[in-house]
């Protein structure tokens, strides 16, 4: 883990250095230094330059910063990015194979899942990460995962079908 | 918002842990589990802590075993855990059933069940189950170890016995009996927000009236707590509608609800005689 922090106080605020610690997402190790305050999603976007992420609530209620550590889909905004080094990091920069989406990508494309597209990194994450867990998961369920994220814009109806029909063909490709 | 600067420790033991602790709690110092309450109050810096003494890398804290008829439950078992059955029989059952409706899955994937415990959010649907069943609660410090009973633990809203430079370690609850049933029912507005009434009943049957029953509720209340007067309705009694009713007549006399702008007491009131029905009727079929 690098530096630690140092101690000192300075007018009455914590005054830390910053940590040096590797991050591997996507596969790719990304060196950082950075405050230990600093979260996981503004770290990635900031330091990793991967903008993909996104950031609306910053309290862990919107689901828009939702990536996979470790093989779970979790908010990044409620992860301190030090916690996050030697760990197994995924974004929506690596879902596509190349020039070749991904079929829940495909999926929200044909099936109109996205208008503004703020939402849709968390909701390809979040969903990604719960057919791969549970490939065979029933409506009724899938509907109580996507009530985890917000979207302003589709109605969800859109999302929902989106990720029923990835399911489906993901499950047919099996 | 951005959390204010903290200092970070990341010890690898218990000892470690309560050693830092000890060191850094007089100085504003909190341990961070989950984060998936501390980490908002952060964010909207409602909490400034000045150290943060991160206990997930502590392995020894991740045990989830049942020994001498408890489930001993460590301070950093995920909610997720429970989504599959951890003990045989019905405590297994019931944290399964409990933990579908504890926020939202990737809140489940980090959360953990005694940062519930610490935490003690009147919503909290894991501190009902501590109070239900008395729940023991570990608290380790660099002074040694004490073990407190639920009942002495929740002391007012976000409160506890826990005291400065102590850790949870772990939370016990003892294994239910084969023919213990159980019954489950919370209210909220969203799916996944917090509870504004829940209640969780267990009780065995013998000769065909009800024994051991056990009536707790939370939401309503500062703390979670068992309504000894819903549990005299009960007592002895066959389980139809009459005793049924007349139980959650008896705790929803019984509360001192909470009353903010969104919910008045007596809507609470309302809402505690409605899920104590209703659960006592789930526990019967």
């Amino acid at each position: 883990m690098g530096e630690r922090a140092a101690e000192g106080l300075v007018t009455g605020f914590v005054m830390t250095e910053k940590l040096a610690f590797t991050l591997n997402v996507n596969g790719r190790d990304f060196p950082v230094r950075v405050e230990p305050r600093r979260t996981l999603a503004d770290t990635i976007r900031e330091e990793c330059k991967l903008t993909g992420t996104h950031l609306g609530c910053e309290h862990g209620v919107c689901g828009a910063c939702t990536i996979i550590i470790d093989g779970e889909a979790v908010r990044s905004c409620l992860m301190f990015a030090v916690q996050a080094a030697g760990k197994r990091i995924r974004t929506v920069e690596g879902l596509a194979n190349g020039n070749e989406l991904h079929p829940l990508q495909r999926a929200f494309i044909a099936h109109h899942g996205l208008q503004c597209g703020f939402c849709t990194p968390g909701f390809l994450m979040l969903a990604v990460n719960t057919l791969e867990q549970q490939p065979d998961i029933g409506d009724e369920e899938l509907l109580d995962v996507l009530a985890s994220n917000l979207c302003r814009c589709t109605g969800y109806g859109n999302i929902v079908k989106a990720v029923k029909a990835a399911r489906d063909e993901m499950r047919a490709g099996k | 918002m951005k959390p204010a600067p903290f200092q970070y420790h990341a010890p690898r033991t218990i000892e470690e842990a309560v050693a830092t602790l000890a060191r850094v709690a007089p100085d504003d110092g909190r341990v961070l589990a989950g984060g998936q309450s501390l980490v908002p109050t952060m964010a909207f810096r409602l909490a400034r802590p000045r150290h943060l003494v991160d206990i997930n890398g502590v392995a020894a804290l991740s045990r989830l075993v049942v020994e001498n008829g408890k489930l001993c439950i460590g301070a950093t078992v995920r909610h997720a855990a429970f989504e599959r059955p951890v003990a045989k029989g019905p405590l297994g059952e019931l944290l399964r059933e409990v933990v579908r409706h504890i926020a939202h899955k990737p809140i489940r994937a980090r959360g953990t069940f005694c940062g519930s415990i610490a935490h003690a959010d009147p919503a909290s649907e894991w501190c009902l189950v501590a109070a239900a069943l008395g729940a023991e609660m570990v608290a380790r410090s660099a002074r040694g170890e004490r073990v407190i009973p639920a009942k002495d633990f929740f002391s007012g809203i976000m409160t506890t016995a826990l005291q400065e430079g102590e850790l949870l370690t772990e939370v016990r609850l003892p294994l239910l009996s084969a023919d213990t049933r159980f019954g489950f029912c919370e209210f909220n507005r969203r799916a996944g927000d917090f509870a504004i009434a829940m209640a969780l009943v267990t009780f065995r049957l013998k000769n065909s009236a009800i024994i051991e029953p056990r009536v707790a509720i939370s939401g309503a209340e500062a703390t979670p707590r068992r309504i000894a007067q819903a549990e005299t309705a009960l007592d002895s009694h066959a389980p139809d509608a009459k005793t049924f009713a007349a139980a959650a007549d008896a705790a929803a006399k019984a509360i001192d609800p909470l009353d903010d702008e969104n919910t008045s007491a007596d809507y609470r009131r309302g809402l505690v005689r409605t899920v104590v029905l209703r659960a006592l009727e789930r526990a019967a079929t």
